[in-house]
């Protein structure tokens, strides 16, 4: 500002445009980075918070069937939906609260075998030895298939009377005499798991690659120098370097795995047996089978509400780690 | 501190979504009637497949174009997804113009507000209240308001038997519900995988119906005269036990059947000569034929009550089932959208439509001609005229539907594994439906 006025008096037109273009050049890079996401965040509020503050919105109302099509006149509920998600004592409250437990089971078990098959299967791969590049591609197919495509294909081969893997249990190994039903009772809690994990465990396994990735072999040298062996060295350099890859990798399974709608909803439908009764389609059962979205939605930011409680607990705790390690 | 970073960026990112997921926003885009001269009709899939629908229903809207100019985009739509489409249209506003619906949403659709009221001027533009066989019009809403729904395509349930096996068994054709039990028993060779009945026992449409009929003639109502749910009266209870019994204590169904829930399954297996009995709609004509299943083969009942009724029971043999055809309330093309109706339900379409649809005239002057076979025809049209109740024209209607529907379908995944079902495990899980429905204030 103070170059501006003190030359351009003397200036000829010249010399008055470069420090004019001076001038405006600082503002224009101030705006430039706001300018370049503007357009991200538009669409951030657009496709994000506008929906999620109107799910917001609805848990407060009484969005019945008797109020979707103008949903202005919904009436006031207050914390009512909230209260009805909540009593335990209540069937809605005890069916929320049946398919959190599910669903906290369901998680550990998949986000910890997904991670426990992805490091095996990285680690091993670490290795240089005839067929790896095509092991990598096999492992990667599950997670490149239309994931509609590949869970539709898991309920074909789980059906009862033709499916694949009754024929090889009871036709050919002979090791059952009655087909057992793997998509209802309990056998279908077990069948999801098994569908989510061969599902995700392909992308754990190529998160760690590419952290291993970026271990410097020198790393590796300079420990069998001293002495480390195979697993020392797995511990202590590869899990200790991936640690920060670990951190980002569990977390997003847990997120995912959580939130999963498309592998019990594609298995089962709408409504899915009692012991896969997923929180995710829980909830869409709640909206749209039940035709009550403020009581779907009240569930919706609860879950939210939880998911944020762990996640940011889960980051404060490794950051704690990090800064103590 | 990177890795941070990103961990809480996708975090964020990513429980964002949850709460937008649950919003229930899913607003399915279809093109709403913008133009004047283009109506979008969401027709539901009568035929064999949706490409059947199309063949059958296209040549008939072209017919519609030259007589009034408009064009109709027709979109055929599955049942398993019929109703949620329907819902998101309501709560999005962006629906078709003119769509079908199974008439026992009528009143909970109505309830929506979604679907334009048909008013005496309304009724005037479509043909007068009068055109329509009685029974099948009062389907279409609420009693005593101003009805969202005109019927289009007649239903009802009969007992399908496959006429060899039961002239090779030296069985008649049942008239009592233990008749019928006998008869499937007898019929029933699991090591052939032969079964006495054929069951679409994952559909939760199903499973309500007959929760109702056998409900109704074990002398049960699923609500009292205020409206209130009474699911777990001894009636009903002894109903759904009537029902799921065939798959459990009795043994007469394949458990595999327990995960059929798409349509075709049920009377596929009764056409391959894999079931003996089939209680369907008359529409499962279609998938007989179909599946190759020539109309001499199979003779149709009302399916039979218990003999002698239960106290309270009555003689029903099915519900008033069949399709309404409504008008979304913000269509631009009101009048379009009335020709077409008007066009739809007209003694001439109907007597076209009726045929490859297999459905029952809900015109008056109509005849049951989707058969050739007199005595399947009578048997389906007394059933509608002597033995048919509606379902209850409330608006929790839909909610009985989907919390009794699946309490039903998990009573026989239970019986289909193996497992006792008693009658306290039945008055448990309507216990259950009842007090769900409750809470949700529907």
């Amino acid at each position: 500002m103070t170059v501006t006025t003190t030359h351009a008096p003397a200036g000829k037109a010249a010399r008055a445009a470069r420090p004019a273009r001076r001038r405006r050049s600082p503002s224009w890079q101030r705006a430039t980075p706001y300018l370049l996401v503007l357009p991200a965040i538009l669409l951030e509020l657009l496709i994000h918070i506008v929906p999620m503050l109107v799910g917001i919105w609805m848990s407060f109302v009484r969005l019945t069937q008797f109020f979707i099509a103008n949903w202005a006149e919904a009436p006031y509920a207050g914390f009512g939906n909230y209260s009805v998600a909540l009593d335990f004592s209540g069937p809605i409250g005890r069916g929320l609260l049946h398919s959190f437990t599910v669903t906290c089971v369901y998680t550990v078990i998949v986000v910890g075998f997904s991670w426990l098959f992805g490091m095996s299967a990285a680690l091993v791969l670490q290795q240089t030895f005839r067929g790896r590049g095509f092991l990598r591609t096999l492992f990667l197919v599950p997670y490149s298939l239309p994931i509609y495509a590949g869970v539709i294909t898991w309920s074909f081969l789980l059906q009862r009377d033709n499916g694949l893997l009754n024929h090889l249990l009871v036709e050919n190994l002979h090791l059952l005499d009655k087909p057992p039903f793997w998509l209802i009772g309990n056998n279908a809690f077990v069948s999801t798991a098994v569908v989510a994990l061969w599902r995700s465990w392909p992308f754990a396994f190529l998160m760690i690659m590419a952290g291993m990735q970026s271990i410097p072999d020198e790393v590796y040298q300079a420990a069998a120098v001293d002495g480390a062996g195979v697993w020392q060295q797995a511990r202590h350099i590869t899990l200790g370097m991936l640690r920060p890859v670990n951190t980002v990798l569990v977390l997003m399974l847990f997120l995912w795995t959580f939130n999963d709608f498309n592998t019990p909803f594609v298995l089962f439908g709408a409504t899915p047996p009692h012991s896969a009764d997923l929180i995710s389609i829980h909830i869409f059962g709640n909206s749209f089978v039940n035709w009550n979205f403020g009581l779907g939605s009240a569930m919706s930011v609860l879950l939210l509400l939880f998911l944020l409680v762990v996640t940011g607990a889960y980051l404060g705790l490794t950051s704690w780690r990090n800064r103590r390690a | 501190m990177k890795a941070r970073l990103l961990a809480a960026a996708l975090a964020v990112a990513t429980v964002a979504t949850t709460a937008a997921c649950g919003g229930g926003s899913n607003g399915s885009g279809s093109s709403g009637g913008s133009s004047s001269k283009t109506l979008t009709y969401w027709a539901s899939n009568q035929g064999t497949s949706l490409q059947n629908d199309k063949d059958v229903l296209g040549p008939e809207l072209a017919k519609f174009e030259k007589q009034t100019g408009i064009h109709v985009d027709l979109q055929v739509i599955g049942w398993p997804d019929l109703l949620n489409k329907i819902l998101a249209a309501t709560t999005s506003g962006q629906g078709p113009d003119v769509l079908n619906i199974g008439n026992t949403w009528a009143a909970s659709l109505q309830a929506t507000g979604a679907f334009m009221p048909y008013d005496d001027a309304a009724l005037k533009a479509v043909g007068g209240q009068d055109k329509f066989v009685q029974t099948a019009f009062a389907t279409g809403g609420a009693p005593g308001k101003t009805p969202t729904s005109v019927p289009l395509y007649g239903l009802v349930y009969g007992l399908y038997y496959n006429k060899q096996m039961f002239a090779d068994a030296g069985l008649q054709p049942p008239t009592t519900w233990q008749e019928v039990v006998d008869a499937a028993k007898k019929l029933t060779n699991p090591a052939k995988n032969v079964w006495g009945m054929a069951m679409e026992g994952g559909s939760y449409t199903e499973s309500v119906h007959f929760a109702f009929i056998f409900g109704r003639q074990n002398g049960g109502q699923p609500f009292d005269d205020s409206g209130k749910a009474t699911f777990t009266t001894p009636g009903m209870v002894a109903g759904v036990k009537q029902y799921v019994d065939l798959m459990g204590a009795n043994k007469v169904v394949n458990p595999s059947s327990v995960q059929y829930k798409n349509g075709p399954e049920a009377p596929g297996d009764f056409a391959k000569g894999k079931a003996a009995m089939l209680m369907s709609q008359n529409n499962a004509d279609n998938t007989l034929q179909a599946d190759g299943m020539t109309p001499d083969k199979y003779g149709v009942v009302a399916i039979p009550a218990p003999s002698p009724l239960p106290p309270g029971g009555k003689d029903v043999a099915s519900f008033v089932a069949g399709i309404n055809v409504s008008i979304f309330k913000n269509t631009k093309n009101k009048d379009g959208a009335l020709q077409l109706v008007k066009f739809l339900t007209s003694p001439d379409e109907q007597a076209i439509l009726d045929k490859p649809f297999t459905a029952l005239p809900v015109v008056k002057g109509g005849t049951v001609n989707f058969t050739e076979d007199k005595n399947e025809a009578d048997a389906f049209a007394q059933i509608l005229a002597t033995k048919a109740e509606p379902l209850p024209l409330i608006p929790a209607e839909s909610a009985f539907e989907t919390n009794v529907g699946n309490a039903v379908n998990g009573l026989l995944a239970q019986a289909a594994t193996g497992k006792a079902v008693s009658d306290a495990d039945i008055k448990a899980a309507l216990q259950e439906a009842q007090d769900k429905m409750a809470a949700a204030g529907s």
